[in-house]
């Protein structure tokens, strides 16, 4: 279960408390009823669904009931941001890495370098003295 | 003595503290700490199951929860019948009841093991192969026929009598594993004053300290020092120890699915207490020191009875006293397996040999099994373990070939190294790398936010172990926010044992070339040559092999098969490990009751359950209720001596000849509130509400922007400002989302509140010519009268002296009335028009004639005539689309071309030839019933119901230019032969409407 940052309560809330709403950032037209086929094709029907960074619609809909936006990296479920309704799509480039978390991360070649053999017998051996 | 291997002086069980058990009916007596696997050994049994596949007698392998053999079935009484559990993970009490599974008659005379000889047709794949034809025996005659014979234990067939817990938990360090790595790591966390959580699955927290004879940390034997540690971590109020407690998944954002056994360890456990408890708990930081898992080694008849672990005999000895035999057999790749035949030898137990792969294994253990006189036959492999029911004795052969010796054994431990425990970081999505050096996956790039310590991070030797552990545990809490640690000081190892080496795959003798059954996956009954014949046949990633051969596909999940698998798998591709690749690990870690996860959320607690302000006059007269969601609506209100037909029929005639109270209060209600009320309503709706009059309502259909409807309702409007809108039943919740939705995102220049008032509102639907009759003593305030208060109009008023929302609206066709009331005094009213009503013999009905007095006017239901396909046009209400306006959600939608096509699916009404004949909802319709199978379907029937007023069956469908074939006859293909029906208007009663004013 994610946890999400509503914008509006700021604060972190289970994804329990949620409801996706979506692509975001896809505008209903000013002038709906004389866009083309093709106009309202790509409103409607065409989605980016991304391996990446998408930009989708959440409701608190158990909380606040806002609409917001959030940026969300698929590969790893990690938000890069969320903010309101209405404000500009981010600058990705601004955004913290979606990397993994480099909390624990150490390169393989250095995940065994761990005591000697002969250390590891001499504690043993002391240990029995 | 009771138990004869049970050895005096050693252990950590107390002699008086019995506790009796039956094994298949047998009595038996244990000790009280003792495990079900511990008690059966302390009494020479090792025979405790049998396979899967070939039914081959099988003993205990392990100590833990990787055991893939020890399964039983636990009786408590005729309900609490569990299967599949594992004898080492189940502790004693006294009386328990356990029985062996997959055999018949006896454990120790099995017909079923017929399938051990004829094995050679039962190798990988086999199933895939020989089933194959006739297609229709596999349903009938291999599956059933296999499952009987395969399988392990049996289902309870009762409902589960007992209740499962559920709590949710937060911390800032959760610690997984409660070895030295993770005490260590808890001891420093827990110092710095944050929330600290450390979870165990075993009965006792220590994990290898349990065993480890040699572990020697500040000044004091390791199992002293986790008595004490724990004792001290338990003092601590930030600190929750949860024993027989399984970190079972490890989800998104530091998200831990943890099941805590409470009552299967106890004799008695009543019925406070919940059976297990499920914890979620979300933590800052995790630390993972899941350990490490003893692999056995691979060679012929390795499943004997009394082959074992090594690691799991020295648990047996030094933890609960017992002796797994009395002339032991020693297998070993590597270092520990002396450390159990040293602690064996102490014990006064015969350690008949230890055969070593190594050509020339040195170090201060071999040296010390010498002093012992243990002989020690290296570069020596076994190539055979002899006995039946339990292993009798091993030949043991020169690993490249050369004399065979045999060597009587009553037991056999074995070691082929050990593998880190990788299963719940590898499910938080970190990736695992392969280290050459030691052979073993361990822990690569992490994903989320949590450290892995000690044997599962491949750290060899206990002083590391309590370093890397105490290091992790105060950076977790530090960075989670901890203060400076006081007081604590990091423990310090005087003594360790660390385990590196051993091998993977299959043993001499039991290698490529050869036929011998040496089990890889015991519980699936997977042999190193089903392995290399999955690969012959053409198996390339180990995703395949696993698949093909089930390798580590059981319930124990492969945690002592696995790497071997992969291992012989690698050999015949003739590639690296890490190139074949590891199969997935996923949750759960091992198996995890239903009960835990479905926890109160069964029975009456499955759902809520909404009933409406009137629900409990319903019920007194003898309603019959329908579920609608989680809605209980009233279905019908049988008299005495009717069926649902008779008061169906009754209630449909009594509405249109007097009058009918319905309880119409589940209906979705929402006020839209503000000065661009009407804009919002404009844009919301198909249908044109500016110039609405206040007092005035109007039918609204409410598209999606593909044109399709949506939802429909009555709105009235209430006030320039001010919109009563109603939604379908099941529309109530998703109509409101809409709304918000433009409203906070397209639309949010409009000026506009949105508020849900279906709960606040019960409304008493009174439909009927007698309805103003009934009503008009009751109301105050408002002239009811026709030229007052025409039909679809709404005013505000008071009725019984309480405020209301009188609608004069419809939906029998017969003039009606829904009477709004605050949802505290609806059954008050209800019962004041009741009063009314029964002076006009007047009746209660419910939804079922709700349904037909609605389809024999031609009124739709959205979701039964509509099913997300159906324009306005297709419906037939055109005319409730607005055809000046700019703009409405779905306007662009409709003029799809698509949408504006000739030969789309129009309601129309169907009126079968023979007027006794009810068509079924659903059923489709053809033009021509002769014509061959697969048929055109030109439609299909949306609404049927027997009309007691027009005293014929009435019907609803979508066909195909449905309106253009008024007078048509067509047909509906059932099993019993075609229904003849004709296209008709869909109003099936007062066409021309006067009866709303009748």
């Amino acid at each position: 279960m994610l946890l999400i940052r509503c914008p509006y309560c700021e604060e972190d809330r289970p994804e329990l408390e949620f409801r996706n709403a979506g692509e975001a950032h896809i505008a209903r037209s000013a002038n709906m009823a004389a866009i083309s086929d093709d106009e309202f094709e790509k409103f409607f029907f065409i989605r980016t669904n991304p391996k990446g960074v998408i930009f989708e619609r959440w409701r608190h809909v158990h909380g606040c009931g806002r609409f917001f936006n959030g940026a969300r990296d698929t590969v790893t479920d990690r938000f890069l941001t969320v903010y309101k309704a209405g404000e500009p799509k981010p600058d990705l480039s601004t955004l913290a890495s979606s990397a993994p978390a480099a909390y624990a991360n150490r390169p393989p070649d250095q995940l065994n370098a761990k005591k000697t053999a002969a250390k590891r017998t001499a504690t043993k051996k002391k240990g029995e003295a | 003595m009771t138990e004869p291997f049970r050895v005096t002086g050693t252990g950590r069980l107390t002699p008086a503290r019995t506790a009796r058990f039956t094994f298949d009916g047998k009595s038996f007596s244990g000790l009280q700490g003792d495990t079900l696997a511990s008690a059966l050994l302390a009494n020479g049994v090792h025979l405790v199951g049998r396979s899967f596949k070939y039914h081959r007698p099988r003993g205990i392998v392990s100590a833990g929860a990787e055991e893939p053999n020890a399964l039983v079935s636990i009786e408590r009484d005729a309900a609490r019948k569990t299967p599949n559990v594992r004898a080492t993970v189940q502790e004693l009490y006294d009386g328990l009841a356990a029985n062996s599974q997959n055999r018949w008659p006896s454990l120790s005379f099995d017909i079923g093991a017929i399938n051990d000889i004829a094995s050679p047709f039962f190798s990988a794949g086999f199933y895939y192969k020989t089933f194959m034809w006739p297609k229709a025996a596999w349903k009938h005659l291999y599956e059933p026929k296999i499952r009987a014979a395969a399988g392990l234990g049996v289902a309870p067939d009762q409902p589960d009598p007992d209740h499962y817990a559920s709590r949710f938990a937060h911390c800032e360090v959760l610690v997984l594993g409660g070895g030295a790595a993770g005490i260590a790591a808890a001891l420093a966390a827990a110092e710095t004053g944050v929330r600290v959580i450390l979870a165990d699955e075993q009965a006792e927290f220590g994990g290898a300290l349990r065993f480890e004879s040699g572990a020697r940390i500040d000044g004091q034997d390791g199992w002293a020092w986790t008595l004490a540690s724990i004792a001290k971590l338990a003092a601590m109020d930030n600190v929750q120890l949860l024993s027989r407690t399984t970190a079972f998944g490890y989800y998104a954002q530091n998200f831990v699915g943890l099941t805590e056994r409470v009552t299967d360890h106890l004799a008695n456990p009543g019925n406070e207490q919940p059976r297990e408890r499920l914890w979620q708990v979300r933590a800052k930081k995790v630390v993972l020191a899941t350990g490490a898992i003893e692999r056995h080694m691979v060679f012929a008849d390795n499943d004997r009875p009394g082959v074992m672990l090594a690691a799991a005999a020295r648990t047996y000895l030094n933890h609960h006293g017992v002796a797994v035999g009395r002339n032991v057999g020693v297998y070993t790749a590597g270092d520990s397996a002396y450390a159990a035949a040293i602690d064996l030898k102490k014990a006064g137990v015969s350690i008949a040999t230890i055969v070593d792969l190594r050509d020339n294994p040195t170090g201060p253990l071999v040296d010390e099994a010498r002093a012992l006189g243990i002989e020690i036959n290296h570069g020596r492999a076994v190539v055979k373990a002899r006995g039946k029911l339990r292993v009798s004795s091993i030949v043991v052969q020169p690993k490249n070939g050369g004399a065979q010796r045999t060597i009587p054994v009553d037991a056999l431990i074995t070691s082929a190294g050990w593998t880190p425990s990788v299963h719940l970081f590898s499910q938080s999505r970190g990736k695992v790398a392969f280290d050459t050096a030691t052979r073993r996956f361990l822990p690569g790039v992490y994903a989320q936010d949590c450290m892995s310590v000690g044997a599962c991070n491949g750290t060899d030797g206990l002083e590391m172990v309590l370093d890397e552990g105490y290091a992790a545990g105060s950076a977790a809490a530090r960075d989670a926010g901890g203060r400076a640690a006081r007081g604590g000081a990091k423990p310090k190892a005087d003594a360790g044992e660390g385990w590196t080496g051993g091998m993977l795959g299959s043993a001499p003798g039991a290698g490529a070339g050869t036929t011998v059954k040496a089990f890889v996956d015991f519980q699936n009954d997977v042999t190193a040559k089903d392995i290399r014949q999955a690969v012959q046949e053409g198996m390339r990633s180990i995703e395949h092999v696993k698949r093909f051969t089930t390798n580590g596909m059981a319930t124990d999940q492969g945690k002592t098969s696995n790497m071997h698998g992969l291992a012989i798998a690698a050999e015949m591709l003739g590639k690296e490990i890490p190139e074949v690749g590891l199969t997935t690990f996923r949750a759960p870690y091992t198996p995890v009751t239903f009960g835990a996860i479905v926890n109160h959320a069964r029975g009456p607690l499955f759902d809520p359950t909404r009933k409406t302000a009137m629900h409990g006059w319903a019920a007194a007269h003898g309603a019959v209720f329908e579920d609608v969601g989680q809605w209980k609506r009233a279905w019908y209100f049988p008299r005495a001596g009717e069926d649902m037909h008779a008061a169906v029929n009754r209630e449909c005639m009594t509405v249109r000849t007097s009058a009918g109270l319905f309880d119409a209060s589940t209906l979705g209600k929402i006020e839209v509130v503000g000065p661009d009320a009407a804009k919002f309503m404009e844009l919301l709706y198909t249908n044109p509400w500016e110039k609405l009059e206040p007092g005035r309502c109007r039918y609204g259909i409410m598209l999606r922007e593909d044109g399709f409807i949506y939802d429909d309702g009555v709105v009235g409007r209430l006030a320039p400002d001010r919109f009563h809108v109603t939604t379908t039943t099941g529309g109530a919740a998703r109509v409101m989302n809409m709304m918000e939705d433009y409203l906070q995102t397209e639309f949010p220049h409009l000026n506009v509140w949105l508020t849900s008032i279906s709960e606040q509102w019960a409304v008493i639907a009174v439909q009927g010519p007698k309805s103003r009759d009934i009503i008009a003593p009751l109301v105050e305030g408002i002239d009811i009268s026709d030229e007052a208060m025409p039909h679809m109009s709404v005013r505000e008023g008071k009725i019984c002296g309480v405020p209301t929302r009188l609608f004069r609206m419809s939906f029998t066709g017969d003039r009606g009335f829904e009477v709004n009331v605050p949802a505290d005094y609806g059954q008050a009213v209800w019962e004041a028009l009741w009063a009314e009503g029964q002076k006009h013999g007047a009746c209660a009905y419910g939804t079922e004639a709700m349904h037909i007095l609605r389809a024999e006017k031609g009124y739709i239901i959205v979701g039964q005539d509509t099913d997300g396909t159906v324009t306005p046009n297709d419906a037939g209400l055109d005319w409730a689309v607005g055809k000046k306006k700019a703009d409405f959600v779905g306007i662009r939608g409709l003029t799809r071309p698509d949408l504006v096509a000739a030969g789309r699916k129009q309601l129309v009404g169907l009126k079968t030839t023979d007027p006794s004949t009810v068509l079924e909802e659903g059923a489709q319709i053809v033009a021509n019933p002769t014509q061959p199978i697969p048929m055109t379907m030109i439609g299909h029937v949306t609404s049927s119901y027997w009309s007691h007023n027009c005293g014929r069956s009435i019907a609803m469908g979508l066909v195909v230019d449905g309106r253009s074939r008024m007078g048509e006859t067509l047909f509906v293909p059932m099993p019993s032969g075609a229904i003849e029906v004709e296209i008709c208007s869909p109003v099936f009663f007062d066409e021309k409407g006067g009866r709303l004013n009748g």
